[in-house]
């Protein structure tokens, strides 16, 4: 009669081992990968190297999990701290340092075959690295571009810009003033999120916003290069009506139908926005991607990568880099790419003809990828908070026209250093 | 007193207009679920779709197991209704009735526990179910569910349950009615309308539910359809308004349904609880 029960809890603990990074009894290790893609191709292309792999790896079978980008920090750190994560993780390397630094994630660097490590460059590694660790692979990033209406550019006669040429941070907006008037602008600013988008362009004209001392500390510093894309943003809004007062708490969807029905002559969006673009673009609406513009750093940008991390908890770290090393291939990673309309960060692939087209705007995107760099806030401390407390309400305000460039300084500097002073004791 | 008729016209127009605050987001999800990518890029968006379509039902079909996350939820937000209005029924009327002071001190820590943030509550309640074996099934979540609904549950019942005059069961018992007869015959039947709406607000808490869900399902074949809806939301929120709007128009249909079906019920159980004996 108790046998039962005893049975019953083998068969759980073997199931529990078969599902979870384990061994079963055949020897046959399991892989959990979540992923986070969501795109009908992007899912297509990851569910198919998962099948590719198992095809050809029958010992080492990877199950796929579809996870969710919306709370995925909040979903990892309640299965880490459970003991429950997934072996393979993708995540955003904004949002690996706290995992990193709370020994959640594996360190890679003893994992990792030569051949990925010399293909993806050094300052795409660096958006990973905390401390002396790699804690994950960065395989697909994204610039910020300008979509622009061809025709209406074509028609004003202004010059167009190339990565070779870009226009300057004075020339844009010399040039969307001329593009607006009669109820039309020359620019729709989407900033629902402005720290972002505002730090990472700001290194195009030789912005850092974060100083870090010998003693490791950082300290915000709003200098004269960090003021030019803020700047030249307000000016658009307040003095030169360049740019739609409306959209600056939109995000970037909400701007499109504006941009389509030819009240906007150009938009900022990730490259990634091209994908939409290419959906709900009106018949015979002619569109480009431009360059954004450039200052004192040249075309350079910050980015946060996509990334593949295996959790520190995972019984076959070797099997589930090898994992990684197979899905980032370069003529996977090329797959991974076109399906999230984004671009990969392995040399090898960005140099794949499929990413090399004029066609949709794909070959201004490679052209920009040598430029990228981490994102500013990457490895601060207390980022997060200084971004939600301090940074956004101030840049909103700046941008509406509140507050002055003196107090928007005063706060990102004064408020904004007790916040990162805290983290730093 | 009659009401005057220009301000009938103004109770109408104000109650039509709410109607229309009320109806506009689900309205406006049916138009978008059933308008193509090109219309949803408009500038000049209509109510009705120009060109109206299936394929964003098509497509959320084909992308993601919503049949399979249908029926996951329904199990989920049917055990969790079913239990938590069979264990808060009892504790209510226990509650309503013996006015002593570990009552009082039960509806008090009722009314604590609700400002408790699940966020708080998250990391240890997924350690106990993992001590449990109950992590990643549906059980498991319908006991979450249970345990998040019960104490507003029993708060809601007891109101209820003291709106039905004692003077009913004590006429019942000099008429030679034994306890059980007395709360079966009498006190049950009028508690029904209470316990219908205490099992809706259960049932439509747990089918909305989604963090819990998101954290304690690991497998696809598992989840929920609060938590595959997301799956059509990538970075920096940016969504596939379609197929989106087509799958969260089928999510809303069952919640519909059930009200369709016992409106009448929950009004009169809403009656119920605001009459003093």
């Amino acid at each position: 009669m108790k046998r039962a029960p005893f049975l019953a809890l083998v068969l759980l603990l073997l199931l529990a081992g078969c599902t979870s990074g384990g061994t079963c009894d055949d020897g046959r290790i399991t892989l959990r990968f979540q992923s986070l893609a969501w795109q009908e191709e992007s899912v297509q292309a990851n569910k198919e190297l998962v099948r590719e792999w198992n095809a050809t790896h029958p010992d080492v079978r990877v199950e796929y999990v579809q996870g969710t980008w919306d709370s995925v920090h909040d979903q990892l750190l309640t299965a880490f701290e459970g003991g429950e994560a997934p072996d393979i993780i993708h995540d955003a390397s904004d949002d690996l340092a706290d995992f990193a630094y709370g020994g959640y994630l594996a360190d890679l660097t003893d994992l990792l075959p030569a051949r990925l490590k010399s293909d993806i460059p050094r300052r795409s590694w660096e958006t990973t690295t905390f401390g002396k660790g790699v804690y994950g692979v960065p395989f697909l990033q994204e610039p910020r571009v300008l979509i622009a209406n061809a025709t209406w550019l074509k028609e004003s006669g202004v010059r167009i810009p190339t990565p070779e040429r870009p226009w300057t941070w004075t020339e844009f907006r010399r040039i969307t003033e001329r593009l607006s008037g009669r109820g039309k602008y020359g620019v729709a600013w989407p900033l629902k999120e402005p720290v972002s988008a505002t730090l990472n362009l700001s290194l195009s004209a030789g912005g850092r916003l974060f100083h870090r001392g010998p003693d490791g500390k950082v300290a915000v510093r709003f200098e004269t290069a960090d003021q030019v894309v803020p700047r030249t943003v307000h000016d658009q809004v307040g003095n030169d009506r360049s740019a739609s007062p409306t959209t600056l708490g939109s995000s970037g969807s909400d701007t499109l139908p504006g941009f389509f029905g030819g009240r906007y002559a150009m938009v900022p969006l990730g490259f990634s926005y091209r994908q939409q673009i290419v959906q709900q673009a009106p018949k015979g609406f002619d569109w480009q991607v431009l360059p954004a513009p450039a200052g004192a750093g040249g075309l350079t940008q910050g980015v946060s990568p996509q990334t593949l991390s295996v959790a520190e908890d995972c019984p076959h770290k070797k099997e589930a880099a090898a994992f990684i090393d197979f899905l980032l291939r370069p003529r996977n990673m090329v797959r991974l790419a076109l399906g999230d309309w984004m671009l990969p960060t392995g040399t090898q692939a960005l140099n794949d003809p499929a990413l090399r087209t004029t066609e949709h705007g794909w070959s201004t995107g490679t052209a920009l990828a040598a430029h990228l760099r981490p994102a500013p806030a990457q490895t601060v401390r207390g980022y997060p908070e200084w971004k939600d407390k301090v940074a956004t309400p101030a840049l909103q305000e700046y941008y509406s026209g509140a507050i002055g460039l003196g107090e928007l300084r005063e706060r990102l500097e004064e408020d904004g250093n007790l916040v990162l002073a805290r983290y730093q004791r | 007193m009659r009401t005057s008729t220009p301000a009938r016209v103004g109770q109408y127009t104000a109650l039509l207009a709410y109607l229309v605050f009320l109806a506009f987001p689900f309205l406006w999800l049916v138009s978008t679920a059933f308008k193509p990518p090109r219309e949803l890029g408009s500038l000049h968006p209509t109510w009705i779709p120009k060109d109206p379509t299936l394929a964003n039902f098509r497509q959320a079909f084909d992308e993601q197991p919503l049949l399979h996350a249908a029926l996951n939820s329904l199990l989920a937000a049917l055990g969790a209704a079913v239990i938590a209005v069979v264990i808060a029924t009892p504790m209510a009327y226990v509650v309503a009735r013996r006015r002593t002071r570990l009552a009082k001190a039960v509806t008090g820590w009722v009314v604590v526990s609700q400002a408790f943030p699940f966020v708080l509550l998250i990391i240890p309640l997924f350690l106990v179910l993992k001590n449990l074996r109950l992590i990643n099934s549906v059980p498991g979540l319908v006991l979450v569910y249970v345990v998040w609904a019960l104490p507003f549950a029993l708060w809601m019942l007891a109101g209820y349950v003291r709106a039905v005059p004692p003077e009913l069961e004590e006429a019942a018992a000099v008429d030679g009615a034994g306890r059980l007869r007395t709360l079966v015959s009498v006190t049950a039947p009028l508690l029904a309308p209470g316990i219908v709406a205490t099992a809706l607000f259960a049932f439509i808490t747990a089918w909305n539910e989604f963090f819990f869900a998101l954290v304690l399902l690991k497998t696809p074949e598992k989840q929920t359809l609060p938590v595959v809806l997301t799956h059509f939301i990538g970075a920096e929120g940016v969504a596939d308004l379609g197929p989106l709007a087509a799958a969260a128009f089928l999510a809303t249909l069952p919640s519909l349904v059930v009200f369709a079906v016992i409106q009448r019920r929950i009004t009169g159980g809403m009656l119920t609880g605001a009459v003093k004996s």
